[in-house]
C-alpha cells in the first residue's frame, strides 16, 4: 500500500495545515508525481514558494525548499536557476501572489523565458488572510473585501503567461487530476518558463462565500465546467458561458532560455567557466 | 609598469566585489549607483559569473537571494528609492541568514529628492528600514581604495555571518575619481559548510560556537527549509515564543559578539585634541581638510572617522567623549548619527551636529566655522 | 472484498470528498469526522477516492488472487 511518491514528502511534517476538503493538497501530490515521472534528482531539485496558503507547500515536499516572501518567489527562483544550473527549480505560487503583488514578477520571468515551472494553485480568492479578493476573483463572486461581489475584472493567467513569452502554458483543476500531473510533467520537460495553473477549491473562503456546497460539491463543478481544449475549440461561442473554461495545453513552444542564452555569452566573450 | 588606475568610486566597488568571490549580482539601473551594475554587467561573464537586470529592485533583491542560496557570493547596488524597495527583503536575509551584500550609494531624499546630488541621510533606515528586530552591518568608505576594501570586507562579513551587509556610500565617494592601486589579491573568507551529514542529525539552523549556523547550499543533498518565518535550528517554523526570543536573541548576539572586530575607525590629530569632529564617507575628506587647517591656525581639535557606521562605535565614542569638551558630528543631512553619538557620549561632553542638507557637499570653512562656534558656546 | 482499503486515520480530515466521489457507497465519514469503510464488499478498486484525497490518508490496492 506504500506509495512511492510519500518519499517525496516530508513525513514529519504531515498532515498539512490546509483545510479539510482544500484542494492544494491535490495539486501538491501531482507536483510530485510528476516529478517522479519525469524522474528529477531530489537532491538536485528545489521548490521556490511565495506566501499564502499554497505557498506553504514547500514545508511539506522533502528537497531543498525555499518559502521566500510575498510575490517574490519567481526572482528568487531566478537567482537559484541562473547561480546553480544544474537545478531544477519548481516554483509553488497562488492567485494572489502570482498575479497580483508578483505579477510584474511573473511577466518579466515569462519574458526572460528562465527555466522554471511555475505551478499557481489558483482558488479564487486569498485564503490565508481569511478570503479576500484576488485578481482572479471572478467579476460578480463574493469574498470578504467584494461583500456585494467584485467589481473587478480578472486576470485569465494562462493568456497573460502567454503574452509575455512563457514558452509552455497548460491549465487543470484538482478534479483532473492524472490530466493535472500530465500538465505539470510537460511543464517538467520544457527547457524554459513553464506555466500550469491548477484551479483549486477553497471551500472555506471562496465556497462558503459564494455558496458552492462542498469540497466535493466544488470538485464537481470542476468536472462540469472544465473543457478539454479540443473541445473548447470546437464549442460554439454562445456554449461558452462565465463558468465553463478549457484546460489542456495551450502553448507549447521552443526558444532559448535566459540561462543557457547566458552560458552562450560567457563563451562568446572567453569567459572562465562558471 | 605602474599599476595605478584612476577609477571611480562606484568601479572600485564592483571591481572589490570580483576580487572577494562575488560572482552573481542582479541590479535594476539608479542613480548614482548605476555605474556598479554596468561595471558588474561587464566583469561578471569574464570571471564566469552572471549578471541580470531584473524588472525592479525587489527582484534584483530576490535573485540575489536566491542565487547566494544556491552557492554564489551575490551582491545588489542601488540608491535611496530603490533601498527603500528592498527593505522586506533585507530583512528576509537577516532572518533566513542569507549572505548577501547591498550597496547605497546615498542620495539626496525623502522621495525621488535629488537623484545626482551627494547626501547621507540613509544611516537610520540602513539601520532599522525592515521591520522587527534585527542586527545590521554597514561599512562607509570615504575614498576609492577604501571602497575597494570595504566592499571585500563587506562580503567577507556577509559570509562569516551569514547576515546581509550594507556598503553604504554616498555619491561623492560612488562618483569620486582617484589614482587607484588596486592589491594582487585580497583575502576571502569561504562560505562555511555543514559539519554533519543528514543522517549525523544535521540541522541547517545549528548554531556554531560564534552563533552562526551552517547552512547547506541547495543542491548538496540536504533537503534543507528555508523561511522568512522565525524557525528553530531545523529550519522550519515553530510559533513558540522560547524559539522566537532564542532566534531574535541569537541573530543580535552573533553580531555584537564579533562587534569590536568589526567596527573600524579611524583618529587623525586626536592627540591632545580638546575638540573632535566625528564624520564618516565623502564628508570625512571636508572634515579632515577642515581640522588640519584648524591645527595649523593652532586649534586644538581632531577627528575621528567612522568607517563601519553599524555596529554603532559606541565605546569609541564613550571614550572620546570623555577625553574632549566638546563633538562635532559634520554630516549630509539633518541630523542622524548624531543622535548615536549623543546617546552613546552619555552626557559627557557637548555634542553638537554640523548638517547640511542642500545638495551640496561641505566645504572645508564650513566645518571649520561650526567648530569654532562649538569651541566658542562651550569655553563660554 | 475485492480491495484492500487502507486508511491513516491521523491525515484524514472527514473532508467528505472520497465518499462523495465513491461509485459504491463504500465509504463515510464517521461522526468523530473521519472516513470509514461502511460497504468494503462493494469496493470495485477503482481509486477515485485515493486519487482526490488531498491528505494522502486513503489507499486502496486489487487484492492479489493468489492471497
Amino acid at each position: 500500500m506504500e506509495r512511492s511518491y510519500e518519499k517525496y514528502f516530508r513525513q514529519n511534517r504531515l498532515p498539512h495545515l490546509w483545510c479539510p476538503g482544500c484542494g492544494n493538497g491535490i495539486v501538491m501530490k501531482a507536483i510530485v508525481q510528476a516529478i517522479e515521472k519525469e524522474g528529477l534528482n531530489q537532491d538536485n531539485t528545489v521548490i521556490v514558494s511565495g506566501i499564502g496558503c499554497s505557498s506553504r507547500a514547500s514545508g511539506y515536499m522533502d528537497f531543498d525548499t525555499l518559502h521566500t516572501a510575498h510575490g517574490r518567489a519567481i526572482p528568487f527562483a531566478t537567482g537559484v536557476k541562473l547561480a546553480n544550473p544544474e537545478l531544477n527549480v519548481i516554483v509553488i505560487t497562488g492567485d494572489g501572489d502570482c498575479t497580483a503583488i508578483g505579477g510584474n514578477h511573473f511577466i518579466h520571468g515569462c519574458r526572460r523565458n528562465v527555466d522554471l515551472t511555475v505551478v499557481l494553485f489558483d482558488n479564487n480568492i486569498y485564503g490565508m488572510t481569511g478570503g479576500q479578493a484576488s485578481p482572479m476573483t471572478p467579476t460578480g463572486k463574493k469574498a470578504t473585501t467584494a461583500p456585494y461581489g467584485s467589481v473587478d475584472r480578472p486576470f485569465n493567467a494562462c493568456d497573460l503567461a502567454g503574452a509575455a513569452g512563457a514558452t509552455y502554458v497548460a491549465r487543470s483543476t484538482a478534479f483532473h487530476v492524472k490530466h493535472l500531473t500530465d500538465m505539470i510533467s510537460g511543464g517538467i520537460r520544457n527547457k524554459g518558463f513553464s506555466f500550469i495553473e491548477a484551479v483549486v477549491q477553497c471551500p472555506t473562503a471562496y465556497g462558503r462565500k459564494n455558496k458552492m456546497g462542498s469540497p466535493a460539491d466544488m470538485l464537481a463543478w470542476m468536472r462540469d465546467n472544465a473543457v478539454m481544449k479540443a473541445a473548447w475549440d470546437k464549442m460554439p461561442e454562445e456554449q461558452k458561458t462565465s463558468e465553463k473554461f478549457p484546460i489542456g495545453v495551450f502553448l507549447d513552444s521552443s526558444y532559448e532560455d535566459y540561462g543557457n542564452a547566458y552560458e552562450g555569452l560567457i563563451q562568446r566573450i572567453g569567459g572562465k567557466k562558471s | 609598469m605602474s599599476k595605478a588606475r584612476l577609477m571611480q568610486g562606484n568601479e572600485a566597488c564592483a571591481e572589490g566585489a570580483i576580487a572577494a568571490g562575488v560572482r552573481f549580482f542582479a541590479g535594476y539601473p539608479i542613480t548614482p549607483s548605476t555605474e556598479i551594475a554596468e561595471t558588474m554587467a561587464k566583469l561578471l561573464p569574464q570571471y564566469g559569473g552572471k549578471f541580470i537586470q531584473m524588472e525592479d529592485e525587489i527582484g534584483s533583491m530576490g535573485a540575489i537571494l536566491g542565487a547566494s542560496l544556491a552557492g554564489l557570493k551575490s551582491m545588489d547596488a542601488t540608491s535611496g528609492p530603490g533601498f527603500s524597495l528592498k527593505q522586506e527583503l533585507i530583512g528576509y536575509a537577516a532572518c533566513a541568514e542569507i549572505p548577501c551584500v547591498l550597496v547605497n550609494v546615498q542620495r539626496v531624499g525623502p522621495s525621488t529628492g535629488q537623484p545626482t546630488a551627494p547626501s547621507q541621510a540613509d544611516v537610520m533606515q540602513v539601520r532599522w528600514g525592515t521591520h522587527g528586530d534585527h542586527p545590521m552591518i554597514a561599512l562607509a568608505p570615504w575614498s576609492v581604495r577604501e571602497t575597494y576594501d570595504a566592499t571585500v570586507m563587506a562580503v567577507n562579513y556577509s559570509e562569516r555571518f551569514r547576515t546581509p551587509v550594507i556598503l553604504l556610500m554616498d555619491e561623492i565617494i560612488g562618483h569620486l575619481r582617484e589614482k587607484v592601486e588596486l592589491p594582487d589579491s585580497v583575502e576571502v573568507y569561504e562560505r562555511r559548510k555543514p559539519k554533519k551529514t543528514r543522517a549525523e542529525g544535521y540541522e541547517p539552523y545549528e548554531p556554531d560556537e560564534d552563533l552562526v549556523p551552517n547552512v547547506a547550499d541547495f543542491g548538496k543533498g540536504y533537503h534543507i527549509h528555508v523561511t522568512g518565518l522565525l524557525h528553530d535550528a531545523t529550519g522550519f517554523p515553530v510559533g513558540s515564543p522560547k524559539v522566537t526570543e532564542e532566534s531574535i536573541r541569537r541573530l543580535h548576539e552573533k553580531i555584537a559578539r564579533a562587534g569590536d572586530e568589526i567596527i573600524h575607525t579611524e583618529e587623525y590629530f586626536m592627540e591632545d585634541a580638546e575638540y573632535a569632529v566625528v564624520a564618516f564617507g565623502g564628508t570625512a575628506r571636508t572634515a579632515y581638510e577642515a581640522v588640519r587647517n584648524a591645527r595649523e591656525a593652532g586649534k586644538k581639535v581632531g577627528l575621528l572617522r567612522l568607517m563601519t557606521i553599524w555596529p554603532f562605535a559606541d565605546k569609541v565614542i564613550e571614550q572620546l567623549a570623555a577625553k574632549v569638551k566638546g563633538i562635532l558630528v559634520a554630516e549630509l543631512n539633518y541630523g542622524q548619527v548624531v543622535h548615536e553619538v549623543r546617546r552613546a557620549a552619555q552626557g559627557k561632553c557637548l555634542v553638537e551636529l554640523c548638517g547640511k542638507y542642500n545638495m551640496k557637499s561641505f566645504e572645508p570653512k564650513e566645518i571649520e566655522a561650526a567648530i569654532d562656534e562649538m569651541c566658542a558656546r562651550r569655553d563660554a | 472484498m475485492k480491495s484492500d482499503i487502507t486508511i491513516k486515520l491521523e491525515r484524514c480530515k472527514g473532508c467528505g470528498i472520497c465518499a462523495a466521489f465513491c461509485p459504491k457507497k463504500v465509504l463515510a465519514v464517521d461522526e468523530l469526522g473521519k472516513i470509514q469503510v461502511v460497504n468494503g464488499e462493494a469496493c470495485i478498486a477503482c481509486g477515485q477516492c485515493e486519487l482526490r484525497c488531498p491528505d494522502y490518508a486513503i489507499f486502496v490496492d486489487k487484492k492479489e488472487a493468489a492471497k
